[in-house]
């Protein structure tokens, strides 16, 4: 009995590790393979060279993410069968063939056009070469919207019914992939990517601005383009994720009553909590900053609208509650402070000092890693707020875990935590490197430096590469 | 009528899975082939060599093996539930070397010419052990796995047997052999008259391997048994013995005139694809061994339909940007030119 809960344990843990690991990559290279395309058009479209030496930057960082965002999918996809063994048996009719489709219609379709893309310009010619660009960002985008209609139905099932097995039968299929939540949280994650992306390529190019090449046009130009999506994405992605909040109340009220912090029903206007620790033994937020009624209009739009609080259900149907309130107002800070960058770079942008400010410029930086920070706390809210369900109110967690010991899947997890910090860690050292300087006038791309440069030609040297930060800057 | 149907369409899925396995047993095994061959070139410029003979494409090989899980996972559930639990830690071995192999591919640029090396060993390690484990794997369900209602009823160590050793092992030479055969095919000069040695050395051992677990498999269990040597089945399985001398003689024939650079790497691909059948007529109609057939595992008619829609349509698609991108990187590759 106590072997089984510690199997639970150490496979939710497991899950939500690699989970975690995995979305990182795959939430940039989304965004960066996009950008890839946007930039390898602008230089077909304006033969502005300062173009062809940003793909040739940021295609090199790519070729990596992506690597790793590979690998640590392909153990994903096994895991379901490894640590979840009879989710899998239940709801492999169902989800099954949405993740099959996700392989046939959207792995294939990166993976085979990822070769030509990164070596292949010179090859195909710039036509062809241009259409793979295009593939691997669609493939990308196709590639979320599949396995975002699983987990979205994870959360909101429809289109189902149940054999005496206790299977889950497909009725419908458009009903399956197109379940309620799932157009809301596509648009709110797919967005979530982009400017993820965006403020990675915001910090780096602060980043190398300040080191002294605020000269380079090229990094200008990725500043710009950055700020830009800031200031424009991020207002929509507000609105996005309001429209998913109002969603969730909808299908998973106990979810926003996590999020909300909300122990007690209001029935004339709830509050809006800012701050505060939520204590579930006594039912209550401690220490809580509140502002009266403004839950109610937010959820309801309407000062004075009742909202049923914890409370109303028994307490074994509530999701651990500090960490979903927590996880929640991380994303949301984070979302409001990308605003406010996103504004500030307007001002700047105006009064004509998006490339001397340099306030403006150590902002960027600081905010370099959020959106990856935003996206691993919206997922946890999202699915740590569908506990204590796999398949939200019909497959409880506990009887979806595979009949594998604890010391098993303890072991694994060690080995996965170990591996992954060490791989990756290495990963994101080689990132770094590459980022460290400015984009040169010579930038080689994946083909010149990576793994098809002719032997002939020697690489350049790790001295080489520090001083070309100051040769761009000198341009 | 719906049942005539459904039942076509579990075969259907049986075959087309059996597709994507082979698919990428192929692909990925010269792919890991190259990383089991590393250690004998131990030069570096040779490295660079054999491992951009496959930068291009590794990925796509590898999304073979994504196809055969989901494809599991969709289309034959129950034996996915079963089989993962069963074969935990070869399986999470795999995968993590896999891990290991896929990031060298990137990692080994990047990495400082005094830390090459641990990169090297990443690749040599990954793509050994995710060869082994993989010959575990099918050692495993080829012996039987217990099975108890709807669920695994074995204990941790059964997947590990001296059979299961001996099928990791000739998974690893037959691996090797195929990556020796398609350096052979994309190198000129010194290397490739290394790998053609190396594909000598590593075409006996894996005959020899194929001798040995074919000798064990017909004692595993008495269905095996009848299916090989009962009359008339033996109408069926003795050409697979045959044809696979017949292509042996062939391809140490080919290796000793040369010429003919593509003809052993073909030769050896249709060796696989005759032992694959082979393994193929032994485990019919069973997913899992003498305890599941492919209809008690299958998924619903509603399923498998819906997605052979799919693969129909996409999988020809699939096959041919596939065969576009080995297309644009062909030929031999020159140590001078890259590609040309
Ligand atoms: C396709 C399905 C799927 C997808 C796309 C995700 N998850 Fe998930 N998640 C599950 C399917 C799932 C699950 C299989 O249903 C788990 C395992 C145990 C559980 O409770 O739900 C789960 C659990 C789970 C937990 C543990 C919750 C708990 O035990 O309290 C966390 C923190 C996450 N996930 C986090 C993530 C993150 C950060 C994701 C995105 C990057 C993510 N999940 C995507
Ligand atoms: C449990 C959940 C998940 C599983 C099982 C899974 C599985 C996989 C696998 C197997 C790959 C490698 C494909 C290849 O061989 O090329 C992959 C890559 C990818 N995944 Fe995931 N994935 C999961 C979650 C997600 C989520 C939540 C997203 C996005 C919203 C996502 C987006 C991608 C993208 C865009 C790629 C390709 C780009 C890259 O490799 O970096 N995945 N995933
Ligand atoms: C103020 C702005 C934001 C609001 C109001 C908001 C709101 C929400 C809500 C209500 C959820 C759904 C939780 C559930 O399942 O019920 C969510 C999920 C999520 N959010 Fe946000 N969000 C905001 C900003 C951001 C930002 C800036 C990012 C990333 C850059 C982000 C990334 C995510 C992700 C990845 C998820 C989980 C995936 C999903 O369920 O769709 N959010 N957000």
């Amino acid at each position: 009995m106590l072997d089984q809960f510690d199997a639970l344990l150490l496979a939710r843990f497991q899950f939500a590790f690699t989970v975690a690991f995995h979305f990182i990559f795959p939430s940039i290279s989304i965004g960066l393979a996009s950008y890839l395309a946007v930039l390898n058009g602008m230089w077909l479209w304006t033969r502005d060279e300062a173009y062809l030496r940003l793909w040739k930057f940021w295609v090199k960082p790519f070729a990596l993410v992506f690597a790793m965002g590979v690998v640590s999918g392909i153990t994903m996809s096994y895991q379901f069968g490894t640590n979840w063994s009879v989710f899998s048996d239940k709801t492999g009719p169902v989800l099954g063939p949405l993740m099959a489709y996700e392989v046939l219609t959207a792995f294939f379709l990166e993976a085979g056009f990822l070769g030509i893309m990164l070596f292949g310009r010179e090859r195909v010619g710039e036509t062809l070469h241009m259409v793979a660009c295009l593939m691997v960002a669609v493939g990308t985008a196709i590639s979320a919207s599949w396995i975002l209609s699983v987990n979205s139905w994870m959360h909101t099932p429809a289109g189902y019914t149940i054999s005496e097995d206790g299977q889950f039968l497909p009725a419908d299929w458009l009903a399956v992939i197109f379940n309620p939540s799932f157009l809301h949280r596509f648009a709110h994650t797919l967005t979530a990517a982009y400017l993820t992306t965006a403020f990675v390529v915001a910090g780096v190019a602060a980043w190398q601005m300040l080191r002294g090449a605020d000269k380079n046009r090229a990094t200008r130009t990725m500043f710009s383009m950055a700020m830009w999506m800031a200031a424009l994405v991020t207002p929509v992605q507000i609105f996005l994720g309001d429209s998913q909040g109002l969603n969730t109340l909808e299908h998973q009220p106990v979810k926003v009553m996590a999020m909300e912090g909300h122990y007690e029903s209001h029935p004339d206007g709830a509050p809006l909590v800012l701050f505060g620790w939520p204590n579930s033994e006594e039912r209550r937020v401690d220490y809580a900053v509140e502002i009266p009624k403004l839950s109610s209009l937010i959820l309801k739009h309407d000062l004075n609208a009742p909202l049923d609080g914890l409370d109303s259900v028994p307490e074994e149907e509530w999701p651990p509650v500090p960490i979903v309130f927590w996880a929640f107002r991380v994303m949301v800070g984070i979302g409001f402070l990308m605003l406010g960058i996103g504004l500030f770079s307007l001002w700047n942008r105006w009064k004509g000092t998006l490339y001397t400010n340099r306030w403006l410029h150590r902002w960027a930086v600081a905010m370099g890693p959020s959106g990856l920070v935003a996206v691993i706390a919206g997922w946890v809210t999202t699915e740590v707020g569908r506990q204590p369900y796999t398949v939200y109110g019909l497959l409880r967690t506990a009887d979806s875990v595979s009949p594998v010991g604890a010391p098993a899947v303890g072991a694994s997890l060690v080995a996965y935590i170990v591996i992954y910090f060490v791989v990756f860690g290495a990963g994101v050292l080689y990132i770094f490197k590459l980022i460290n300087h400015a984009p040169r006038m010579d930038e080689g791309g994946a083909e010149e430096e990576g793994p098809l440069r002719t032997s002939g030609v020697t690489p350049a040297t790790e001295v080489g590469r520090d001083a070309a930060i100051q040769g761009g800057a000198a341009e | 009528m719906d049942l005539a149907i459904s039942f076509d369409l579990t075969v259907a899925w049986a075959l087309l899975l059996a597709t994507a396995i082979f698919i990428y047993v192929v692909l990925d095994g010269f792919d890991l082939g190259l990383g089991i061959l590393y250690p004998f070139f131990p030069k570096k410029s040779d490295r660079d060599l054999v491992m951009n003979s496959v930068a291009p494409v590794w990925d796509g090989n590898e999304t073979w093996l994504v196809l055969g899980g989901g494809g599991l996972f969709a289309a034959f559930p129950l034996a996915y539930a079963i089989l993962m639990p069963a074969l935990y830690p070869p399986i999470i071995a795999m995968l993590l070397a896999l891990v290991f192999r896929g990031v060298a591919f990137e990692f080994r640029w990047r990495a400082r010419d005094n830390r090459r090396f641990l990169w090297d060993a990443a690749f040599i390690g990954g793509s050994t052990v995710a060869a082994f484990a993989q010959g575990v794997i099918l050692g495993a369900i080829l012996q039987g796995i217990e099975v108890d209602g709807r669920a695994y009823g074995g204990t941790w160590w059964d997947w590990l047997s001296p059979f299961t050793v001996i099928t990791g092992v000739a998974v690893v030479l037959g691996y090797a052999l195929l990556g020796a055969t398609w350096l052979n095919m994309k190198l000129a000069g010194e290397p490739q008259e290394k790998a053609r040695l190396l594909a000598w050395r590593f075409g006996l051992a894996t005959i020899g391997s194929i001798v040995v677990v074919s000798l064990f498999t017909p004692y595993l269990d008495t269905a095996y048994w009848e299916r090989w040597f009962a009359w008339p089945a033996i109408l069926f399985a003795a050409p697979v013995p045959i044809l696979v001398g017949v292509l042996t003689l062939a391809l140490f024939r080919t290796l000793t005139r040369g010429g003919h650079d593509a003809a052993p790497f073909v030769i050896v691909l249709a060796i696989f694809l005759i032992t694959f059948a082979g393994l193929g007529i032994s485990m019919w109609p069973y997913i899992i061994p003498t305890e599941v057939t492919i209809y008690d595992a299958a998924s619903p008619y509603k399923s498998q339909l819906f997605m052979f829609v799919g693969a129909c349509v996409l999988l020809p698609i699939i096959l041919g940007y596939t065969t576009y991108a080995y297309w644009v990187f062909r030929g031999k590759i020159d140590p001078e030119k890259g590609y040309h």
